[in-house]
């Protein structure tokens, strides 16, 4: 386990994290037309990314459609089989076992899908949908079902009289919530929340985000919470991942990211969001406009895959991909000129760990640094002047 | 400042609208509209009473959940309800010229040409068979006397005007090589390629994500300057009301709840639905232990609504009003406490206070002090 890791531990706490994800890949193949059926490129969905979750906590994941936090997500509950890369959780790496050998691990990690409607048969009760799982893994004995489906359904704030009744007869909320008691059926240890809010209604919104965070705390489970509303990753999760085409293009503790966001993307995405309390005694932020759409992820920019649409973007950016670095006790950033809005330098923060110029080219003698896709946060990091910083313990997060 | 119109408020004014010289009146009045949809449930009253109307170059917000009546309304202006399975009463004056119980063909001469509407998911509402550049010209050579070439012509410069980059190359694309944001922003090239008076965008960036959604307001913004169009912004996010609208109309099961200027509406909402909507939002300043405050319950049934007050079920501060009036009396659209042009259906005695020192200290904190200054300026 160790050597895989040359950061040392990847968390301040002893615990070991529930879910670390190493360098995860999907690409999913584009075939040829015809009756030899050629890969000729590949959609790189997910292309390297690194995080780890603790127990019981949990960790958002933001970024535009398309950049492949779904992707994530279901990589992780292994609905999608990964290309390369590792899922580590609780030790065992989990990315590459067989149907038979994940079987057990399917009860501890569950999802929480978008849309209530679709994801809910209309043609089996309440009561078969949230018991199905209890069956299937012999949860609990067969007399014994239905009382644990009415218990789920009283945690999850619905009558447990209804059980025999049909999703038809809910309403959004209801359903996103009878989802939630499916998911909460096999008493997991991590779970998958794929925009499990932004098909509700305003007003239920906050009903359900509030029900997911009781759940949190009442039974400690870990959170993938994913989401493009920056505003509910921000209230639900300490810890937040941008995504942007593939790629972890920073992630950090939430007061870090939101307030200095170090990523010319993050700034542009938190510049974007409307905000009424603002707006409603007058304040406005300055928003930054982006430029053109999201590239292709079949044929995804060289270097860094946001310089297309980055104000900042000289010639280092086409050349070298920027790695993730650890500018700050729980900050890490991808960007060559990573600062805040109006302080970035001129000077690349990346060269010593690319072992490359100010232009993106080799410096002869010197050797990129190894380990970069290591998982959490290291206790030791360089800060943007590039000065070795021992970061302090912190006493609880 | 167009502020929406309600029922005793506008009868004074209301006879000069149909006078064809009344220039100066709002270019799109809506009278106590009423639509009603006879199932075999029941009668589904979707939209009771409404009144509002939007001058040229300002921008109406309506905000309310799904249910609320909101597109419904909307879809009404533009005579897009099939008379045979809907009851519509009261009237829908677009520049004079009365919707309600109008002709087909008298509404086909004005749809998409004095009003344009953009809908919610632009891949449903765009043909997937045909070029992008046909559906646009489509619309442009249906209201002018141009041959096909100056109507494709007519497409790429609209194509360019919203921003899409080689419009000249992808007018013949077709809508699935587009992108979310640049189906959007096809549709909004459609909904103006006759410059329209008056464009309802309803629900125009839910389906975007929020660098688009920057993207797509700036744009209507643009337009509106240019054009000097009326604009109904339909949607459910705050955020959006706050950054566009001049005015805001706030529905609930299908009536007005609150209307009034948008600055003032939301800094001293006296709705508790309005209070509900607001609370219920995290938004990326706000403290992150703040716990949201959900509106309690689900939108009441149109088929069968509460009596009283529609929103009583749900609401908070029912029990300071006096007796049972919430649940047996409508409170009518009446002048709110703070302001001109903002009004509420409430019962509630004094809520400018009670939004002041109970609501907005839960769900802003931060913003108490700030609220409090604003406050003495206007009462000075």
């Amino acid at each position: 386990m160790t050597e895989l890791r040359p950061h040392a531990p990847s968390t301040f706490t002893s615990e070991e994290p529930l879910l670390e994800v190493v360098n995860l890949k999907k690409w999913f193949p584009v075939k040829s037309s015809g009756l030899v059926r050629r890969t000729v490129a590949n959609v790189q969905a997910v292309d390297g990314v690194s995080f780890s979750v603790p127990r019981g906590g949990s960790l958002g994941l933001v970024g535009e459609s398309g950049c492949g936090k779904s992707t994530t997500g279901r990589l992780i509950t292994r609905l999608y089989e990964p290309t390369a890369g590792q899922i580590r959780f609780e030790d065992t790496d989990i990315a590459k076992l067989s149907k038979r050998e994940m079987l057990p691990y399917r009860s501890e990690i569950q999802m929480i899908f978008q849309d209530p409607y679709s994801s809910l048969n209309p043609r089996h009760t309440v009561g078969t949908i949230v018991g199905t799982p209890l069956r299937v893994h012999d949860m609990v004995p067969k007399d014994k079902v239905l009382d644990r489906v009415r218990e789920l359904l009283e945690v999850v704030g619905l009558n447990p009289e209804h059980y025999n009744r049909y999703p038809s007869e809910f309403s959004g909320g209801q359903r996103q919530r009878i989802g939630i008691a499916r998911a909460l059926a096999l008493q997991p240890k991590l779970l998958v929340a794929d925009e499990p809010v932004s098909a509700l209604d305003v007003s239920i919104q906050a009903q359900v985000v509030n029900l997911l965070q009781d759940v949190q705390r009442e039974f400690n489970i870990a959170f993938l919470f994913i989401a493009h509303d920056l505003a509910v990753v921000r209230h639900f999760c300490p810890e937040v991942a941008v995504m942007y085409l593939g790629k972890i293009v920073e992630i950090a503790d939430r007061e870090t990211l939101y307030s200095r966001p170090h990523h010319p993307y993050t700034q542009a995405l938190l510049s974007a969001v409307p905000d009424v309390k603002q707006a409603s005694v007058g304040g406005r932020r300055e928003r930054i406009m982006l430029q053109g759409d999201v590239p292709s992820p079949i044929n995804p920019p060289s270097g860094c895959r946001f310089r297309t649409r980055c104000w900042m973007a000289q010639d280092i950016c086409a050349k070298q991909e920027p790695p993730l670095l650890q500018i700050g006790p729980r900050h890490k950033v991808a960007c060559h000129f990573a600062g805040e809005r109006g302080s970035t330098g001129h000077v690349p923060i990346t060269l010593k760990a690319l072992g490359v110029n100010s232009h993106g080219d080799p410096v002869p003698g010197e050797e990129p640094m190894q380990g970069l896709d290591a998982p959490g946060y290291s206790p030791m990091f360089k800060d943007r002047e590039t000065h070795l910083r021992e970061s302090e313990p912190l006493a609880d997060r | 400042m167009s502020s929406p119109h309600v029922n005793e408020g506008f009868l004074s004014a209301g006879q000069q609208v149909f006078q064809p010289s009344a220039g100066e009146d709002p270019f799109l009045v809506v009278d106590e509209l009423t639509v009603r949809f006879p199932t075999h449930d029941g009668l589904v009253q979707a939209v009771t009473d409404l009144s509002y109307s939007v001058e040229r170059g300002k921008t109406l917000g309506i905000v309310g959940e799904s249910g609320s009546g909101k597109s419904v309304s909307s879809m009404a202006v533009l005579g897009l309800h099939d008379p045979r399975s809907t009851r519509l009463s009261g009237s829908i004056r677009v520049g004079g010229r009365e919707i309600v119980g109008a002709d087909e063909d008298d509404l086909r001469r004005l749809r998409g040409k004095d009003v344009a509407m953009i809908f919610q998911d632009p891949l449903s509402a765009l043909h997937p068979f045909y070029s992008i550049g046909d559906q646009i010209a489509e619309a442009y050579l249906l209201h002018n006397k141009v041959s096909k070439r100056e109507a494709k012509a007519r497409a790429v410069e609209m194509l360019d005007r919203v921003g899409i980059p080689q419009a000249r190359n992808r007018v013949d694309d077709f809508p699935h090589q587009f992108s979310g944001g640049m189906r959007q922003r096809a549709m909004i090239a459609m909904a103006l390629v006759n410059d329209p008076k008056l464009l309802i965008a309803d629900e125009p960036t839910t389906a975007l994500d929020v660098t688009v959604q920057a993207q797509i307001l700036d744009l209507l913004q643009d337009l509106q300057r240019e054009f000097n169009s009326a604009i109904i912004i339909i949607t459910h996010d705050l955020g959006v009301i706050a950054e566009m609208a001049d005015d805001v109309l706030v529905m609930y099961a299908g009536r007005a709840v609150e209307t009034g200027p948008t600055k003032l509406l939301l800094t001293n909402p006296e709705m508790p639905y309005t209070w509900g909507l607001l609370s219920s939002v995290p938004d990326v300043t706000a403290s992150t232990d703040a716990r949201l405050i959900p509106i309690p319950g689900n939108p009441p049934s149109l088929l069968n609504p509460p009596s009283g007050c529609p929103f009583n079920p749900r609401c908070a501060h029912k029990d300071k009003v006096p007796g049972d009036l919430c649940t047996t009396t409508l409170p009518d659209l009446l002048p709110a406490q703070v302001g001109e042009d903002h009004r509420r259906r409430c019962h509630l005695p004094d809520p400018e206070v009670i939004y002041g020192t109970e609501v907005l200290p839960e769900i802003a904190p931060n913003l108490v002090e700030q609220h409090e200054q604003t406050r003495e300026e206007e009462t000075r």
